[in-house]
């Protein structure tokens, strides 16, 4: 199977879960689990593209398939993918364990929905549970990500928003003395 | 001193990683460990005849399957963290059960095999003889007694506590207008995203045991670990790596995988690793928010307080492990921002056969806002009055500060609120209100909640800068999502005059920083974050005068400004942070780094090279340990619409003013706030904990229990009013857990009115609705 | 949890399927999986076999048949949900996916598996039954219709034979007034109640152990629900009747 765009082996046990595979076996533990009876939306990935929970598909049923994780969205080192930008931009995450779930999710979203409308943000995110955020700051971070995405298609530009991530320049100063 | 970090809503320095997927949940941690399981009991309360695990230790790939038995510490019941002279019935469980269960979930075995799924298939194979026992579930069948959770607590009864201020005997008899009511609260549970889960290795060489640990204190743990195993603390690490949320559960300790696990590391000479699952997590983890109250108060024409008793029952579940600390809290937060002259609480803590009970966001406080907005509301209703109109007249005043409650708290000091301005809350949330939608079965809700925030009784922090002028930072708490590693560079920034990227905080991890308590009870900021700033305060102190020294100032007169220690006024009498750090370490080798500049033929001073009663390095530990509680608190409002005929609720507007004093930065607290009410709302509305009369959990699934998604949570509307607290240097209060606070008051008051019937308890939900509309 | 042991087989032919149905004991079909596989990581589902059908060619098809519109066995929700075809000849169907769970779940989820799982609860039996439609079952016996009114059982029962794979689902051309409405507690649950209104017929689901037809007039006629966490068979009662009044105003 092909994770990440790289040939990885497939799972020994049939019943080996494509999350616990992704996570043990490959060592890929961006994607995690928080249910494993679909509800949570914690591990889903791209599955030839389109999203999918991990942790109901057997690891067996991925050979021969193209699976994305988190991993597999940004470089080590190199520039956010504009929908991971945008979360941190809006403040979309806390704890981060519901995080490559949402993540994932809204890049297949955003695939099929460019350009979202709230009603059709707040429907599309409406599958994966977080504890943390109340989701309004991941409803503003999938709008920021629409904008975002439409800058550039391909995510290229991404490269020139991550200058704005916490160096602390962008930051509104308050210069109160105390 | 310029702040240019404090109040700034500072992007956060922990996104990066996360959103990489570079997060360290602790179950992401392998390293060749075994897995393991539990066997548990599936029923409420029985008797275990025998247990039988000898198919289970013959399956392959099975390393070892405990039982009591099997353990040193089998027949040791687990500490009862916070004792109380009231508590004269405290019971704990044993770490893994043999003689009789008390809550369906209570641990049994505990199975340890090369995968998870070869745990489960021998965990399968574990017989348990259970003898079944009556069942006790609800709080007002434990008060019944018919039959006893432990046959040696009488009434089911594990602590009685009242509390009197005033004569509220004569001031109800008194009083023009008297009212009884009945109000009900029912089981809660948090459901963090990551479900627990430990790791730990014992290293037989260095006699060192390492444990990983989704928790909320791992100094508690590593203190724990050590006594148990007879270690020297200094031979246990405990750390917290990067957790899912906490929201309390994680809070309680030990869960018997806490001991179980580490044992098995050291027995087995293999690291040993076990995650939790969502089912195991409903029964396994606590619970909270189960109380019965019966209120009787006393007032006027003008609905003003005169007297409030109120007599309540706290589900204890099966045992005791925290203590009466939740009723306390309860019993103290119950009069909330209002005057009420006479009072009089009692509690009655009680045993249940279900799964025990410890704090949750909110702790108790919930229950008590909710039992005093109600009542307020029964009172407004009863004499016509306008229920906003009702909580003005009642409102502790700002020039009546400090203000003594007379009621016990949870740190062991008295109730004493330290500042606050409630009529400013009330008056800007229903401005932000606004008027009445239109349309049919619309309601207001208001709720107005008091929190005592920032308990101690410490936290610790070590700053040290390093000689490339990057500053390390690092505290004893750790963190579930709460932005500590901003918050804390964001304070450290300020003092030492660096930008935020540039201080590395690490938290959690005994091993950089053993001292501490534990992150819960909305205390974070107020004890971790003065003592970043006490500690850093100390350092920029050592930086000014060590600059001084070599630049020939006075330190009075120095400032750390963009990385320098300079003279004020003359930025060009100054000297990099960095080299000011390698000047603080005098050595004999320089050994690269601008050490040179340290070395014995280099700096100029007289004397000993390290002064008498100082360290070497740019460093200092400093701790921050609380008077008192410091109280935060907000007002809450929402219209809402209810659908007369499927009584769907539909949540038109809410706004929340909020005090937590002065804010270190607004971004966070907003998102907890959000989180907060996202809580409130799924704990009023969608969550519940079915348990049926043989004490089974119908429910253990996100499947049933239900979590609110995105769909169900509606925008919400945030403002901040600052009354700094007098007590500590930074003028911070807590605000971990303010949002969920008020939210079941303020969705019962508006479906009260949308619909026309009483609330008088949570959870409600549209069957609950239609019922009560019958 | 951790699925239980099975033996798994992944079949390349639907001839191989159907073989390894009538000479395997006590064998699953696994499908899309979003149902099946929840119930395998509970241990409530412990079969001895599982056949993954997923590597079956040529199964996925969405096509004009009879002037209605046939899935078949691997056709994804969310393929049917997008199909224009679909929505020329069925828009009920197109609506009623929107209603099934989330998209993500839609992604795997499969027609077919939803109709052969026959939760009570669930929209699509629903629709085949008010449709009047069909499915094809086949096995080394060869090949059947059962009309949707013969076809679901129980709960979580349907007639088909133990060797019969559910090969392809058939929904009639629906012109005219149609409407799907049900009342749940978060979005995308499963309905407490919910009604289907299409071809001047009526169907509940939610409200019984299979989906039935009812009289638009007195739609509870007959009708005795059971009770679960959410929902008395009183209240179920009465959101059949709301429900049935807001699909016929509408």
């Amino acid at each position: 199977m092909k994770v990440n765009g790289v040939e990885r082996p497939a799972a020994a046990d049939p019943r080996r879960l494509l999350s616990d595979h992704l996570r043990h076996d490959l060592g890929l533990t961006g994607t995690h689990v928080g249910c494993e009876h679909g509800v949570c939306g914690c591990c889903t990935v791209l599955f030839d593209g389109a999203p999918v929970r991990s942790c109901l598909m057997l690891a067996v049923q991925a050979e021969g398939h193209e699976v994305t994780t988190i991993e597999g969205l940004a470089a080590p080192g190199a520039a956010l993918h504009p929908v991971q930008q945008a979360f941190h931009e809006c403040h979309g995450l806390q704890c981060g364990f519901c995080t490559p779930g949402f993540v994932m999710s809204v890049v297949g979203f955003l695939k099929e929905n460019p350009n979202p409308s709230p009603e059709q943000i707040d429907e599309g995110i409406s599958g994966n549970l977080c504890r943390c955020t109340g989701y309004a700051s991941i409803r503003r971070a999938v709008q920021r990500a629409a904008e975002l995405t439409s800058l550039s298609p391909s995510g290229e530009r991404a490269a020139e928003l991550t200058s704005l991530s916490p160096s602390g320049e962008r930051v509104r100063e308050r210069g109160e003395e105390r | 001193m310029t702040t240019r970090w404090f109040g700034a809503r500072v992007p956060r320095v922990e996104d990066d990683r996360l959103l990489r997927g570079q997060g360290r949940f602790t179950d992401d941690i392998d390293e060749g460990a075994l897995e393991s399981c539990f066997v548990r009991s599936p029923y409420a309360h029985a008797r275990i005849n025998s247990i039988d695990v000898s198919a289970a230790r013959a399956m392959p790939g099975v390393a070892a399957v405990y039982t009591a038995a099997d353990l040193p510490f089998g027949a040791v019941d687990l500490p009862l963290l916070i004792p109380h002279p009231n508590l004269t019935h405290g019971r704990t469980q044993k770490c893994l059960a043999s003689n009789v269960v008390r809550y369906a979930g209570e641990a049994v075995a505990f199975v340890i095999a090369e995968s998870r799924s070869m745990a489960e298939d021998a965990a399968e194979l574990v017989e348990v003889d259970y003898e079944q026992l009556p069942v006790v579930i609800t709080p007002e069948s434990a008060a019944e007694a018919h039959h006893l959770v432990h046959a040696d607590v009488p009434g089911n009864l594990a602590a009685e506590m009242t509390q009197e201020v005033g004569d509220t005997k004569q001031a109800l008899a008194a009083a023009p207008h008297r009212k009884r009511l009945h109000f009900r609260y029912e089981r809660g549970a948090a459901s963090p995203m990551e479900a627990r889960a430990v790791w730990a290795r014992w290293s037989e060489p260095e006699q060192r045991l390492t444990v990983y640990d989704s928790t909320q204190s791992p100094t508690s743990i590593r203190g724990g670990l050590a006594v148990l195993f007879g270690l020297p603390e200094s031979n246990v690490d405990v750390i917290a790596p990067d957790v899912g949320g906490g929201f309390g559960p994680k809070i309680m300790l030990f869960y018997p995988d806490e001991l179980l696990v580490p044992y098995a590391a050291m027995q087995l000479g293999r690291p040993v690793k076990w995650t939790e699952d969502r089912s195991e997590h409903f029964t396994a983890v606590n619970h909270e928010r189960g109380q019965v109250h019966e209120v009787e108060v006393g007032f006027d024409g003008t609905g003003k307080i005169l007297a409030l008793t109120d007599d309540f029952i706290h589900d204890a579940g099966a045992y005791t492990p925290y203590g009466i600390i939740l009723p306390i809290i309860t019993a103290a937060q119950l009069p909330g921002p209002y005057r009420v002259p006479n009072y009089r609480v009692r509690f009655r803590d009680l045993y249940t056969n279900a799964t025990p009970t410890s704090p949750y966001r909110g702790a108790g406080r919930p229950h008590a806002c909710f039992v005093m907005e109600r009542t307020l509301d029964a009172i407004a209703a009863e004499q016509r009055l306008d229920r906003v109109e009702v909580r003005r007249r009642n409102l502790i005043q700002t020039d009546e500060f400090p203000y003594p409650l007379g009621i016990a708290w949870q740190d062991g000091n008295q109730v004493i609120y330290d500042s606050g301005n409630y009529p400013a809350l009330l008056d800007r949330a229903m401005e932000m209100l606004g008027p009445r939608p239109a349309g049919d079965h619309v309601g207001k809700g208001v709720a107005i909640y008091v929190e005592g925030t920032g308990v101690g009784p410490y936290e610790g922090a070590h700053v040290q800068v390093l000689v490339s002028g990057k500053v390390v930072a690092a505290t004893g708490i750790p963190s579930q999502g709460q932005a500590h590693a901003t918050v804390w560079a964001q304070v450290v920034a300020d003092q030492l005059g660096v930008q935020v990227a540039d201080v590395q905080v690490i938290s959690g991890d005994t091993r950089r920083f053993s001292w501490g308590v534990g992150t819960f009870a909305s205390r974070g900021a107020v004890t971790a974050g003065n003592a970043m700033f006490v500690a850093a305060g100390m350092v920029a102190e050592k930086a000014r005068r060590i600059a001084a020294e070599h630049l020939e100032a006075d330190p009075a007169d120095m400032e750390l400004v963009g990385g320098q220690v300079r003279v004020k006024g003359s930025p060009d009498k100054g000297m990099p942070l960095a080299a000011v750090s390698v000047l603080a370490n005098p050595v004999r080798y320089a050994f690269g780094g601008g050490t040179e500049a340290a070395t014995q033929f280099s700096s100029k001073r007289e004397g000993p090279p390290l002064q008498s009663g100082d360290q070497p390095g740019l460093e200092a530990t400093g701790y921050y340990s609380p008077p008192g509680s410091t109280w935060a608190s907000g007002c809450h409002a929402a219209y809402v619409r209810v659908d007369p005929k499927t009584y769907r609720l539909e949540i038109l507007k809410y706004v929340v003013v909020h005090d937590c004093g002065r804010v270190i930065n607004p971004m966070v607290v907003e998102g907890q706030i959000e989180g907060g009410v996202a809580q409130g709302i799924g704990g009023a509305f969608y969550e519940r904990l079915a348990y049926g009369e043989d004490g089974q959990l119908r429910n253990a699934s996100f499947m049933e229990f239900l979590i609110p998604y995105s769909t169900e949570i509606p925008e919400i509307e945030i403002d901040h009013i600052e009354t700094p607290s007098p007590l500590n240097p930074l003028g911070v209060k807590g605000a971990g857990e303010a949002g969920v606070i008020p939210v079941g008051a303020v969705l019962a008051s508006a479906i009260e009115e949308a619909l026309g019937v009483a609330i008088t308890e949570m959870p409600l939900s549209p069957l609950k609705l239609f019922q009560l509309s019958r | 949890m951790k699925p239980p042991p099975f033996e798994y087989y992944a079949p390349k032919s639907i001839d191989e399927v159907c073989a390894l149905l009538s000479t395997l004991e006590d064998a699953k079909v696994l499908a899309g999986g979003q149902s099946l596989v929840p119930l395998l990581n509970f241990r409530l589902a412990r079969p001895a076999h599982l056949v993954d059908i997923n590597r079956v060619p040529d199964m996925a098809g969405i096509y004009e048949r009879d002037g209605g519109v046939a899935v078949g066995a691997l056709a994804r929700q969310a393929a049917v949900e997008d199909s224009a075809l679909v929505a020329r000849i069925c828009p009920l169907l197109t609506e009623t996916m929107g209603l099934v769970a989330h998209r993500v779940i839609r992604h795997r989820g499969t027609i077919c598996g939803s109709l052969a799982h026959s939760d009570p609860a669930s929209e699509l039996p629903a629709v085949l039954l008010a449709l009047g439609g069909h499915v094809i079952a086949r096995s080394t016996r060869g090949e059947r219709a059962i009309p949707a009114a013969q076809l679901f059982k129980s709960v979580f029962e349907t007639t088909l034979a133990p060797d019969e794979l559910l090969v392809e689902a058939w929904f009639p051309a629906l012109s005219g007034a149609f409407a799907i409405a049900e009342e749940s507690r978060r979005h995308g649950d499963f309905a407490l109640a919910g009604v289907v209104w299409a071809a001047g017929r009526l169907a509940l689901f939610g409200v019984a152990s299979t989906p039935v037809l009812a009289d638009h007039r007195d739609p509870t006629k007959g009708l005795h629900p059971s009770g679960d966490l959410e929902a008395t068979p009183e209240f179920r009662l009465h959101l059949v009747k709301v429900l049935t009044e807001r699909v016929l105003a509408a």
